[in-house]
C-alpha cells in the first residue's frame, strides 16, 4: 500500500468506518479501551492508508515500513485499521478479546501477522522501534524504510521512554518517527493532575528530537507532518498530535472515564448513529462493517 | 562416555579464570561465525568482557548507557530486524531491573535476545548485598520460552555463549566476576539442556550449577576418604532441566543434595524439588541462600559464612547422609 491512493475525503470516510468498527467490537467484547482508540483513528487511517509503505497481503515483506504500537491498550484501533486495510477479514473483529482469538486484549506479535511487537505494559515501544531503526540506519543500510511508533501521552510518565528518547537522540535515528497521542487524559484523570508533562515540546527537543505539533484529527496535517519527519535526516522526529479522547462520540469526548471502558449496547447504538451522520458530511448506512 | 575433567581439577594448582572471560571469548567467536550477532552494553563493557567483541566488531557494538530497561527494549527491536542481540550488564541490574521488559518484549514477544548477567551471586563480595544478585535464576526460570544457563567455568561459558547465539530463543547466561576453578576441558561436552555426571557414586547425588559444581567435586573427594561414594552431577542448564539424567542418578542413590550460590527458592534447589516432588519423591537437602541477602566481605569469608565453602559443605552433606535413610520408590 502506498500513499496518495485515497483522497482526503475518502480517508475521512475510512476513519469514520474504523471508528464504527471500534465501537462495535468494543461493545461485543464487553471490555477494552474506547477513548484512545477513537482518538487516534485519524492517525491510524493516515498511517495505514497513506503514510506507510506496506503490503497487507504480505505482512512480513522485507521492504515495509513498520508501526510499533507502544500503548498496546488501544489495540482496537490497530485491529480495526488492519482489517480495513486487508490484513484479515472484517468479521474477525467480532472476536476481540475472546478465547482463541488472534485479537488479544493487547496485541501479540506471534498471534497475528502484521503486528510488529507484543505490547501492553507501557513505555516499551519506543525502545523497540529505536532498535529496529538503528538496524536500518547503521547495520543494514536501508535508508528508504521508516519505523513509526505510537505512544500515549500518559505513557510518557514511564522512565523507559526517556531512556529510549536519549538513545535515539544520541544515534540520530532519523528513520524513527514517533507519534504522541496528546489527549491529556490517563486512567486516574487529566495528565496535568496525575503527572504534568509540559513543557513537552521542550523535553523532546532537549533530547535531540525534531518536534512537530499538529491537530491529530486533521488527516492532511498528519500526512504532511509525517512527510516532513521523513525529510529530517539528522535526528529522530516526534509528532505531538493533539487529539480529543473519544473523538467522534460526543458523550465520550474529553472524558477520562472512557479511557478503559467499552460502550454498553445502548451506548454503542447511540454512538454508531452519531458516527453515521457525523456533521452531515458522512452518511454511511448499513452495518458497522 | 566419561566426562573429561581437567587433569588438575582436584588439585591446589587448578587453573583459575572468571566465567565472564569465557563469555568474552565466546561472544567474539559467535560474532565471527554469524554477522547477525550484535552486542549491547549498559556502560560496563570491559567488566562484562564485551570489549573483546567491541574491538573485533566496532560497527556491531551499541553503547546503551546506564539504562537497563532500554537495553532490553532496543535489543528486542534489533531482534525483530533479524539480529541476535547480546545484552551485557551486571545481573543485579539486568535482569534485576529489566524483568518486565524481558517478559513482555523478549519472552512473550518470542525474540531471541540474550540476557547476560555478569557479576552474579556472591562473587562481588566487597560490593555488598545491593550488587550480589541471588534472585536471577528464579526470575529467569519462571519465564516461558526462556533458557537459563549457568556455566561451571570459563571454558564452559565460552561454549555456552556460542550455543545460545544459535539457539533462536530468549536466553539467560549467568556469569561470575571472580576467578574460579576451571574443571572442564575443551573436549568436555556442553549442550543446552544437558546435565553431566562428573563422578559416579551410589550413596548420594550431589547436583551443582555454575561454580558450585567444582566445590561439590572437592566434597565428593573428601567424602570418598570417609567411605562415602557421592555421584556428582553438573547442571549448567537450569531450564530446560535435564530430568532424565537427574532421575536416573536419584533412582540409584536415593538421596539428593543441590548446591548453588543463589536463592534456593526458585533456583536450582527449587527446580530439583519440583522435579522430585512430582516424579520421584526423595529426601533432598538444598544448599544455597535461604531467604536472606548477602553482605560485604571477602569472598572466602562470605562463602564460609553462608555454608557454601567446601569446609562447610562437607559436614553439612555428611550429616544429611547420616540422618537420611536411603529412600527408594516402593518403600
Amino acid at each position: 500500500m502506498q500513499g496518495g491512493q485515497l483522497t482526503l475525503t475518502q480517508l475521512g470516510q475510512k476513519a469514520n468506518e474504523i471508528r464504527k468498527s471500534i465501537i462495535s467490537m468494543l461493545e461485543r467484547a464487553g471490555s477494552g479501551h474506547s477513548a484512545g482508540s477513537l482518538g487516534t483513528a485519524d492517525i491510524f487511517t493516515a498511517l495505514y492508508f497513506d503514510i506507510m509503505n506496506h503490503r497487507p497481503e504480505d505482512p512480513n515483506w522485507d521492504g515495509r515500513d513498520l508501526l510499533f504500537l507502544s500503548n498496546g491498550h488501544i489495540a482496537p484501533v490497530l485491529y480495526a485499521t488492519m482489517a480495513h486495510t486487508g490484513y484479515f477479514p472484517l468479521e474477525e473483529l467480532n472476536t476481540l478479546r475472546q478465547f482463541g482469538s488472534r485479537l488479544q486484549g493487547h496485541p501479540e506479535r506471534t498471534r497475528l501477522p502484521g503486528i510488529e511487537q507484543t505490547s501492553g505494559p507501557l513505555g516499551e515501544g519506543l525502545g523497540q522501534a529505536a532498535g529496529y531503526a538503528y538496524a536500518l540506519q547503521y547495520l543494514d543500510n536501508q535508508p528508504h524504510r521508516f519505523v513509526y511508533t505510537m505512544m500515549g501521552d500518559g505513557e510518557l510518565d514511564e522512565g523507559n521512554i526517556w531512556e529510549s528518547a536519549m538513545f535515539a537522540g544520541k544515534y540520530k535515528l532519523s528513520q524513527l518517527i514517533a507519534f504522541v497521542d496528546r489527549n491529556n487524559i490517563q486512567i486516574d484523570g487529566s495528565t496535568d493532575d496525575v503527572m504534568p508533562l509540559e513543557d513537552l515540546r521542550g523535553k523532546w527537543e532537549s533530547f535531540g528530537w525534531h518536534v512537530q505539533e499538529i491537530d491529530g484529527h486533521n488527516i492532511e496535517s498528519i500526512i504532511d507532518a509525517a512527510s516532513m519527519a521523513r525529510a529530517i535526516t539528522t535526528k529522530p522526529s516526534v509528532i505531538i498530535a493533539h487529539t480529543i479522547p473519544g473523538k467522534g462520540v460526543d458523550f465520550m469526548e474529553y472524558d477520562y472515564k472512557w479511557h478503559g471502558m467499552p460502550p454498553n449496547h445502548d451506548q454503542a447504538k447511540d454512538a454508531l448513529k452519531k458516527l453515521r451522520t457525523l456533521d452531515g458530511k458522512i452518511n454511511h448506512e448499513g452495518e458497522a462493517w | 562416555m566419561t566426562y573429561p575433567l581437567a587433569d588438575n581439577a582436584y588439585g591446589d594448582d587448578v587453573t583459575l579464570e572468571p566465567t565472564r572471560a569465557g563469555y568474552g571469548r565466546g561472544l567474539r567467536a559467535a560474532g565471527e561465525a554469524n554477522p547477525a550477532v550484535v552486542g549491547l552494553c549498559a556502560d560496563l563493557t570491559e567488566s562484562t568482557q564485551m570489549h573483546l567483541f567491541k574491538e573485533a566488531f566496532p560497527e556491531r557494538f551499541i553503547q546503551i548507557g546506564i539504562a537497563e530497561q532500554n537495553l532490553i527494549t532496543v535489543a528486542s527491536g534489533l531482534a525483530h530486524a533479524g539480529k541476535i542481540p547480546f545484552t551485557s550488564s551486571y545481573a543485579a541490574f539486568s535482569p534485576g531491573r529489566s524483568w518486565e521488559q524481558i517478559k513482555t518484549t523478549v519472552c512473550l514477544n518470542e525474540q531471541p535476545v540474550k540476557i547476560i548477567g555478569s557479576h552474579a551471586g556472591l562473587y562481588t563480595g566487597a560490593d555488598g548485598a545491593t550488587h550480589q544478585m541471588l534472585e536471577d535464576i528464579a526470575l529467569m526460570r519462571v519465564l516461558p520460552h526462556m533458557v537459563v544457563v549457568v556455566p561451571g567455568d570459563s571454558i564452559e561459558a565460552e561454549k555456552a555463549t556460542r550455543a545460545i547465539a544459535e539457539n533462536g530463543q530468549p536466553s539467560y547466561l549467568r556469569l561470575a566476576r571472580e576467578k574460579t576453578p576451571v574443571f572442564s576441558t575443551e573436549e568436555s561436552p556442553f549442550e543446552i539442556g544437558k546435565a553431566y555426571v562428573l563422578r559416579e557414586g551410589y550413596d548420594v547425588t550431589l547436583i551443582g550449577t555454575g561454580t558450585m559444581t567444582h566445590k561439590l567435586l572437592l566434597v565428593a573427594a573428601k567424602l570418598a576418604t570417609e567411605g562415602l561414594n557421592a555421584e556428582v552431577i553438573h547442571a549448567p542448564t537450569i531450564k530446560p532441566l535435564d530430568e532424565a539424567t537427574i532421575l536416573d542418578s536419584v533412582r540409584k542413590t536415593g538421596r539428593v543434595v543441590t548446591a548453588e550460590e543463589a536463592q534456593i527458592a526458585g533456583g536450582l534447589g527449587g527446580a530439583v524439588a519440583e522435579l522430585l516432588g512430582e516424579k520421584l519423591p526423595t529426601p533432598l537437602h538444598r544448599i544455597g541462600m535461604r531467604d536472606h541477602f548477602g553482605e560485604s566481605g571477602a569472598q572466602a569469608d562470605l562463602f564460609d559464612h553462608f555454608g557454601l565453602s567446601p569446609g562447610k559443605l562437607t559436614p553439612s552433606i555428611k550429616q544429611f547422609i547420616d540422618q537420611t535413610p536411603k529412600y527408594h520408590q516402593g518403600f
